[in-house]
């Protein structure tokens, strides 16, 4: 048959050859790493939504013992309902300002918890209650998983940013990809790292 | 490039020249590897058992009775357990150090994260009962801390080591087996994720249509040959070759290397513990830790 069958099956042949060289090349690296970080993202959400929802029960089971650490009792309470009354907006992703804010009141209310956990250490009848033992096991291991899932969510995200700042990523951003924004990330506040200071400011 | 912008077509050796800096751009990406993010991780050690003894306190009785309880455990359930003695956390918190190990030696199996690591730090004073993700609804942070507590510490201010790490097995077997109903559902969706070629058959798929659209295209070219006397097809031949000649043959790029770095074969969980390995479960921090 004729010479133009053969290249135009040739060239069938090569394009697909190429898309497959194509995706060696990372074509889809971007949409991949940016999904990765959204999921990533989620589990950030849904371990602070599991904070919040311990506060409760844990803020319940200190009440009884402890009237005069009233002050850091609201506190709490005061911390939890603005960390979750804070709006998320759907791009908070991309915008480093929300997310921002969206940290800063977790933040709080992690700094919060904290002072609460270690007033309650001074009152033996709650240090030896079973139901505070429970809720403080609990918030512990809740605690480790935010910690885990931020950083599995920053390294995430400082996968995602590098691909679309270096080449070839950065080409296949300008290419293909033009709406892919660099996505925002927080640090872990410095005052996590050191123990909290106990404010005896209630007792008189 | 379907999605070249409009500039792109200014003169036509600027143009020209993109699309030489973007074919030479396609060639070097498929030969450099992924750069490895040279994140902070401890240096963990190779996972060579159920029990990884490198802090040397269990004792020999106390390893085979600690093994036969795991292998029994693993083939009831599919749970993945492993015990890990370590010398140093290498100035990692214990949390950190536990779910890093978890993920390097993926233990549990893949797809339902069933695997609990029992990690204990005799010079730094810390046992941590490390959970993955699929388990943390039976092995609670509460549960994990009451055996912690209730089981382990005391032997171990003991100083029975051995004792305390055999009772703790012991009892993270007895929570595990707990929810019988529970257990089958775990033990009945392990054996069909248990192969690890769910990682395979996109790539085979996509290499069975090549071969296809090659076969194909044999087969028409051969097809059309067969039609034609002998002089004609040699003549034939003889063209398509000095065409080739002229036009240069067909570059294929090779698109190894790339971003994927290879594909790792989960799952293949020997009953015997020499070759046993992690089956590809993820960890997340479930769990709890103590010290002495």
């Amino acid at each position: 048959m004729s010479r133009t069958s053969l290249v135009r099956s040739l060239a069938v042949v090569g394009l697909m050859l190429a898309s497959l060289a194509l995706a060696g090349c990372g074509v889809n690296n971007i949409p991949t790493y940016e999904n990765n970080a959204k999921a990533k993202w989620s589990e950030v959400l849904n371990q602070y939504k599991r904070r919040a929802d311990l506060i409760p029960n844990l803020v319940e089971s200190v009440k009884g013992f402890a009237e005069q650490e009233k002050s850091v009792l609201t506190q709490v309470t005061e911390a939890r309902a603005k960390a979750t009354s804070v709006q998320i907006p759907a791009d908070i992703l991309t915008n480093p300002e929300a997310m921002k804010k969206f940290q800063d009141a977790q933040n709080t209310l992690g700094g919060a918890l904290r002072q609460l956990m270690v007033v309650s250490e001074r009152y033996p009848d709650i240090k030896s209650g079973a139901n505070f033992l429970a809720l403080q096991q609990q918030l512990e291991g809740t605690e480790n998983r935010i910690a885990i899932s931020r950083r599995d969510y920053i390294e995430s995200v400082r996968i995602f940013n590098t691909e679309i700042s270096t080449i070839p990523g950065r080409w296949w951003r300008s290419f293909v990809y033009p709406a892919s924004k660099e996505m925002a990330t927080f640090d872990v506040p410095a005052e996590e790292q050191k123990t909290p200071k106990v404010d005896f400011g209630t007792k008189k | 490039m379907a999605g070249l912008p409009d500039r792109a077509r200014g003169p036509r050796a600027r143009s020209l020249a993109r699309f030489g800096a973007l074919a030479l751009a396609l060639l070097l990406c498929g030969l450099f590897g992924f750069l490895d993010a040279a994140s902070a991780q401890p240096k963990f050690p190779p996972l060579t058992g159920r029990i990884v003894d490198e802090a040397g306190i269990i004792s020999a009785d106390d390893r085979q009775k600690i093994l036969e309880t795991l292998r029994v455990l693993e083939s009831k359930s599919t749970d993945q357990i492993v015990v890990y003695t370590a010398k140093s956390l290498q100035g990692y918190p214990i949390e950190d150090f536990g779910y890093q190990l978890g993920r390097f030696w993926q233990i549990g199996q893949k797809d339902k994260n069933n695997g609990i690591i029992l990690l204990v730090a005799p010079n730094e004073r810390k046992v941590r009962i490390e959970v993955g993700r699929g388990l943390e609804p039976q092995m609670t942070d509460l549960m994990s801390g009451l055996i912690i507590r209730n089981v382990i510490l005391p032997a171990f201010r003991r100083g029975d080591f051995s004792g305390g790490v055999r009772a703790g097995v012991h009892d993270i077997r007895d929570v595990l087996l707990g929810d019988t109903e529970e257990v089958k559902r775990r033990a009945l969706g392990g054996q069909k994720r248990n192969t690890g070629d769910d990682d395979l058959w996109p790539v085979l798929l996509i290499f069975g249509v090549f071969i296809a659209i090659f076969a194909f295209t044999a087969w028409q070219q051969h097809q059309q040959l067969k039609s034609l006397p002998y002089n004609e097809r040699y003549r034939r031949a003889k063209q398509y070759q000095r065409n080739r000649g002229n036009d240069g043959g067909v570059v294929i790029i090779p698109s190894g290397g790339g971003s994927s770095g290879g594909w790792s074969w989960g799952g293949g969980s020997g009953s015997s513990d020499s070759g046993w390995s992690g089956g590809g479960g993820d960890f997340g921090g479930g769990g709890a830790s103590g010290d002495w």
